[in-house]
């Protein structure tokens, strides 16, 4: 059995969901030219991981096989719509940008794919905790993105200019390429490329 | 444990009734804010056009809602004959008379993309600090941009002849190029702006490939030729016959020149 601390970090670098499992890569292109609308997607997604994990985790023996994946599916995308319905009325602004992509978490694969492959089989204290590791393994990525995308691809960090752009009279000229899908792309490349530098084993053989 | 057909049945029914009241009590419970939140908006933008939101008033929602209570009078203008009859400017729902074959008319074929205009419309009067005039008066606008409708409103003066300013509230153009339409410079450049050539009725306003350099246009946004076209036509059918261009004619230039 891993220890709870292992369930919790090894996500984060380890065996993270977008960089080793390559999943989840859709919304981390899609909501990632900012990072307030990556953080509030990255919130969302935390806490729809470490609720559907642990009503996953509490019904497990309960659950008749032959229907599983419909009943993981029916959890998860309640609990999506409770949390789209949640921020609309909360963060409305940002909700506005996120737009589909907060219902769109119903199809990411990363919280599917931990309620079948880990809360299944563990206890509800694990499974929140493997939830929880998880949601922060992908937050990392989107915050890692949204970072340089905003950056400089915008000039800006929260919003807040931080490089005059060149188009309202200073000196910088914003990389047209970042704001656009294929930069998140080439950022999530050099990420996995970083962590691969430092984690050889994560390597595929030829 | 065994899972008899049964079982199956009945434990899909009993996941299904649990997550249905999650489900249903979230949105019944938050149904209120939401509304709440979706009308500060609107009258977020409404205030933003008319260069009433300064920091001052966005700070708080109080403060917004307040200035709309106090500057902001809506008003409804028909398109067709009779088309608002019985309408009350304050819940008139524009978007529903637009969708509804009975209250619109098929528009089909225009520049700007729109479907069916409304038989009614909502425009907002902007009264002066004091109270005693019309200092601006907004139309709600909407045309096709490249990937998405553009929703958004014009500020023109009381007379109708110049742009007071421009802002679109929805849209969903590629960030950084069509994107641009929210940039608060090129927004800037609309102000002062002529609508109309004088003596003409058709409207003259547009959005130039490069660089403006005369009363009736702003410089285009690079990179985004077919946002800023779609720019060009959703203005020019609003303000045209098909859109306010009768309303504005009649009521507005009439109204201040004699």
């Amino acid at each position: 059995m891993a220890k709870n601390s292992e369930v919790l970090l090894d996500p984060l670098f380890n065996d993270n969901p977008i960089a080793l499992q390559v999943l989840g890569i859709c919304s981390a292109l899609a909501v990632t030219t900012k990072m307030e609308t990556a953080l509030v997607m990255s919130a969302a997604v935390i806490v729809v991981l470490i609720f559907s994990n642990l009503a996953v985790s509490l019904i497990r023996n309960f659950i008749p096989p032959s229907i599983r994946i419909i009943v993981q599916l029916t959890i998860i995308a309640s609990l999506v719509i409770i949390t789209d319905q949640v921020l609309k009325a909360f963060v409305y602004e940002t909700a506005k940008q996120l737009s589909v992509f907060v219902g769109l978490i119903i199809t990411n694969c990363i919280v599917m794919g931990r309620a079948e492959a880990f809360a299944m089989q563990q206890g509800p204290l694990k499974s929140v905790i493997d939830g929880f590791g998880n949601g922060l393994g992908y937050s990392i990525v989107l915050v890692f993105v949204a970072f340089f995308r905003e950056l400089f691809g915008s000039g800006s960090l929260f919003g807040v200019q931080l490089l005059p752009l060149a188009t309202e009279g200073g000196w910088y000229t914003p990389n047209g390429l970042l704001v656009l899908s294929p930069g998140a792309f080439f950022l999530i490349a050099i990420f996995i490329w970083i962590v691969r530098a430092f984690k050889p084993d994560q390597i595929e053989e030829e | 444990m065994e899972f008899t057909p049964t079982r199956t049945v009945g434990f899909a029914t009993i996941v299904c009734f649990v997550c249905s009241i999650f489900v249903a009590s979230a949105a019944v419970g938050l149904k209120e804010k939401q509304i709440e939140n979706e009308i500060l908006d609107r009258q977020k933008k409404v205030l933003d056009v008319a260069g009433l939101l300064t920091d001052e008033v966005a700070i708080s929602a109080d403060n917004i809602k307040k200035t709309y209570q106090s500057r902001v009078q809506p008003k409804l203008v028909a398109l067709q004959d009779k088309g608002c009859e019985g309408q009350d400017p304050t819940s008139f729902d524009q978007q529903k008379f637009a969708k509804d074959p009975a209250t619109s008319k098929d528009v089909v074929g225009n520049r700007a993309k729109v479907r069916r205009t409304p038989h009614c419309a909502k425009i907002f009067n902007i009264k002066s600090a004091d109270a005693k005039g019309i200092e601006t008066v907004i139309f709600p606008v909407e045309g096709k941009g490249l990937w998405s409708t553009l929703y958004g409103y014009i500020a023109l003066n009381p007379n109708g002849t110049d742009i007071k300013g421009l802002t679109f509230y929805k849209h969903a153009e590629t960030p950084g190029l069509g994107g641009e339409v929210d940039n608060k410079k090129w927004k800037a450049q609309w102000k002062g702006k002529k609508a109309f050539k004088p003596g003409s009725a058709a409207p003259a306003l547009y959005v130039k490939k490069g660089q403006a350099n005369d009363n009736y246009s702003v410089d285009g946004l690079s990179g985004a030729t077919i946002t800023s076209n779609g720019v060009t036509n959703l203005l020019q059918f609003w303000l045209g016959e098909q859109g306010f261009g009768n309303y504005i004619n009649k009521e507005m230039k009439g109204a201040n020149n004699g």
